[in-house]
């Protein structure tokens, strides 16, 4: 990056000299540029920032992930011990925190792409007023520091009769619940928070689907006497198709990857493990316990994981045949 | 892609750098240390000394502390940042700043249930025997040996944590129980059925966590570990005093499951202040928590030893705890190890702790002198026999067993074994500790 920003300095501060003399570096500078700018090489000039970043950031750390998943890791005594992390790993509480992830996941895709559809298509309809207020309201959740969400998360569903959420089932004739200690509600928490915090995000996703689609279509196809359903089946569903896949990976990946959400009500340890996720497991297992190549075994094994479910429902989608059309 | 999916999906692109750099933003927001207090700045030459805590009042007590000692040594002048973070990251932090080599600080606070992580591998701690060891008569030897490996001292102790019984006398009196008549748990039970009668109120609650069991555990002279670091989380009285505990709640009905599930929880200041429970047991050092959280009870509340078991002496059990060290990534170690013992190991120290923090000091020597009976916020809050209180147990305090593996135990006695037993009721309690411990043994058999 900063070879380039140099080799660009130097051409800047020379182009004033109109009809330079020809002269050997001037024309080492010349094939440089004329190297830099074909077609073959710019590419590789614009894509090496992140190929960098992504080299320093995710793909050494991976490495080293999968290297410390075979050792065992305490200050001053690091020793490859084969594959007992991996030998330990599959017992009761990662089947636990499997089925939660799994479970999460599921709602959290369920939740977030059908409901964010409906708000998109509405707010791209005349039915709504104001409609910039409402798709900045469904975004500031997304800017909401996840902490902070917890923190009032956890006070609206404290489990005291005074809490709002007790109130509001109160009001409507149900006892009150301890929410952050049975296995249903603890759940619905987390997939309430996660859905809070992404629907914006997503309804901007479709909006911008929706923004593509010709509106031509919606007019013949009321000619041929579509109602408000068959354009939605018809039209509006195929166009999305693209982003409803997009969406939808994100939140498999998103899904499986839940931690934050769990940690923010939990800080840790939930009560029978309600609320234990891989990524929490791998947090509790790696740093709490201090046993970094476990959590690194956990890591990969969760990296594994996540690359068959997404590959599996891409090809089931046929994500991958889209490029050739 | 045509030029039209192009811009569908441009919008797409940058909000999910948006969404991407959201998520970055969240860990880079919190690594920023809450709160950071300085002490001896404006002095020149002062050597820098850097200390991490998780508790905003230990850190004023350091940087307290820190002035009293440039008072004390203007030829050695300190100048002392303490940085408050937030308890699971002061933690983490350190053990990956210590496992890799570098960006420790040079003195930390440790608590007690993190401690054993580091103690493990070779110990990136200083040992601190030349300062204990001359003293060692002044302590009690369970409340340094925590925080001790192989020989070596490695945590200067915060209080002694005696675990007590905090009575709400209006509602026992309200019950009709002179509190001085109950003196093993039988008492306690059968006041406890007085209480629910007369008032309604659970005699106690029982948190779900370890606080729920260890202190009752150790007090019965048992433990999780035995001294030579194998489990007994199982043992027959463990099962027993959890059957106890259950039967507290389920059978004699006198308590119930604590709100907020702890005695930490925003929830359970607010039961507790409400006068929601006749009784509490809980270490010393909840004073602070009493005259924080609870002002309302200010002048009800009376202290007394733990009611004692039929088959042990002991009246009370060291609990909790937070063991300072001295790094060995410090560029002024020895700096460092005499700054702790002024403002932690030292009678001057200790007799502060008192003061500022409401701690019950671990030295004993101290609890008779005359500058621990000087009027304080606590004094005036609970009452004035306090450590006459203490002195007449202090022979009979149990101290508990940690193994390196103490975190995987507290871990599943959080997650698995109270919940368990106490609130789904779908373990007895001797399948849940065999279970429990079952998962730890795996688990020490594969590290081994």
């Amino acid at each position: 990056m900063s070879g380039l920003n140099i080799k660009n300095s130097e051409y800047v501060h020379e182009t004033p000299n109109q009809n330079p003399p020809p002269s050997g570096r001037k024309k080492k500078n010349n094939s440089l540029l004329r190297l830099l700018n074909s077609k073959k090489v710019a590419p590789y000039i614009f894509v090496f920032p992140f190929i960098l970043s992504f080299s320093i950031l995710t793909l050494y750390p991976t490495i080293q992930a999968f290297i410390m998943s075979f050792q065992r890791i305490l200050p001053g005594q690091v020793e490859f011990i084969g594959l007992q992390n991996y030998e330990r790993i599959f017992n009761q509480t990662f089947y636990k925190a499997l089925a939660n992830s799994t479970m999460f996941m599921l709602l959290t895709v369920i939740i977030l792409v059908t409901i964010p559809i409906i708000l998109a298509i509405l707010l791209d309809s005349n039915l709504v007023k104001s409609k910039t207020f409402f798709r900045s309201a469904l975004f500031i959740p997304a800017l909401t520091s996840i902490v902070v969400a917890g923190v009032i998360f956890r006070l609206v569903f404290s489990e005291s009769d005074q809490a709002i959420a007790n109130q509001i089932i109160g009001f409507f004739g149900f006892d009150p619940v301890r929410w952050q200690f049975t296995a249903w509600s603890g759940m619905f928490l987390m997939v309430g928070m996660a859905a809070w915090r992404w629907m914006g995000v997503n309804v901007l996703y479709f909006l911008a689907g929706l923004q593509s689609i010709p509106k031509e279509l919606y007019e013949s196809a009321e000619m041929d006497g579509a109602n408000l359903f068959h354009k939605f089946r018809h039209v509006t569903l195929p166009f999305l198709q693209p982003i409803i896949i997009f969406v939808t990976t994100i939140s498999i990946i998103g899904g499986f990857r839940v931690f934050e959400e769990s940690y923010v009500i939990w800080q840790g340890n939930s009560p029978g493990n309600i609320g234990l996720t891989l990524v929490g497991l791998l947090y509790q297992e790696g740093i709490q316990q201090n046993d970094m190549g476990f959590g690194a075994a956990i890591g990969v094994v969760l990296l594994i994981l996540i690359f068959f479910v997404s590959m599996i429902y891409l090809l089931v989608t046929g994500a991958f045949k889209r490029g050739d059309e | 892609m045509n030029k039209k999916s192009f811009k569908a999906f441009s919008p797409l692109l940058l909000s999910s750098i948006l969404v991407l750099s959201a998520c970055g933003g969240d860990d880079s927001s919190s690594t920023n240390s809450d709160d950071v207090q300085t002490a001896g700045s404006d002095i020149e030459d002062a050597t820098e000394l850097s200390f991490w805590t998780f508790a905003g009042t230990h850190a004023t007590f350091y940087a307290n502390a820190a002035e009293r000692w440039n008072e004390e040594n203007p030829d050695n002048p300190i100048q002392l940042t303490v940085e408050n973070y937030p308890f699971d990251q002061m933690h983490n932090n350190l053990l990956m700043a210590l496992q890799s080599g570098s960006g420790a600080p040079d003195l930390a606070d440790i608590e007690l249930a993190k401690f054993p992580n580091f103690l493990q591998g070779d110990v990136q701690l200083e040992p601190l025997n030349d300062l204990i060891e001359p003293e060692l008569d002044s302590f009690m030897q369970e409340r340094l040996d925590i925080y001790a490996k192989d020989g070596n001292y490695y945590g200067a102790p915060t209080h002694l944590g005696a675990s007590v019984v905090y009575y709400n006398t209006e509602i026992m009196d309200e019950a009709g129980v002179d509190i001085d008549t109950i003196e093993t748990w039988d008492d306690y039970v059968e006041a406890g059925q007085a209480v629910v009668e007369a008032t309604g109120k659970p005699m106690t609650t029982i948190p779900g966590n370890w606080y729920g069991i260890w202190p009752f555990v150790a007090q019965k002279g048992s433990d999780f570990f035995d001294e030579n670091g194998e489990l007994t989380l199982d043992n027959e009285e463990n099962i027993e005093t959890l059957e106890f505990i259950n039967d507290l709640v389920h059978e004699h009905e006198i308590a119930e499951m604590a709100p907020g599930g702890q005695y930490h929880a925003e929830e359970f200041y607010g039961f507790m202040n409400d006068g929601g429970q006749a009784s509490i047991v809980i270490p010393m050092y909840y004073m602070k928590d009493f005259t924080t959280y609870m002002p309302d009870l200010k002048g009800k509340i009376q202290i007394r030893p733990m009611p004692t078991w039929s088959d042990s002496d002991y009246q009370s059990v060291t609990m909790g705890g937070t063991g300072t060290a001295v790094t060995s990534q410090s560029e002024n170690v020895e700096l460092a190890k005499e700054f702790l013992y002024f403002a932690k190991l030292s009678k001057e120290g200790n007799i502060q702790l008192w003061r500022e923090l409401g701690f019950d000091p671990p030295r004993f020597d101290v609890w008779e002198d005359e500058a621990m009976r000087e009027e304080n916020v606590y004094y005036e809050y609970f009452h004035d026999d306090i450590f006459d209180i203490l002195s007449e147990i202090k022979d009979n305090v149990a101290g508990i067993q940690l193994s390196e593996f103490t975190p995987d135990v507290l871990t599943e006695i959080d997650s698995n074994v109270m919940h368990n037993v106490l609130t789904e009721q779908s373990h007895t309690p001797e399948e849940a500790l065999k279970e429990s411990a079952d998962t730890v043994r795996q688990k020490m058999e594969s590290a081994n």
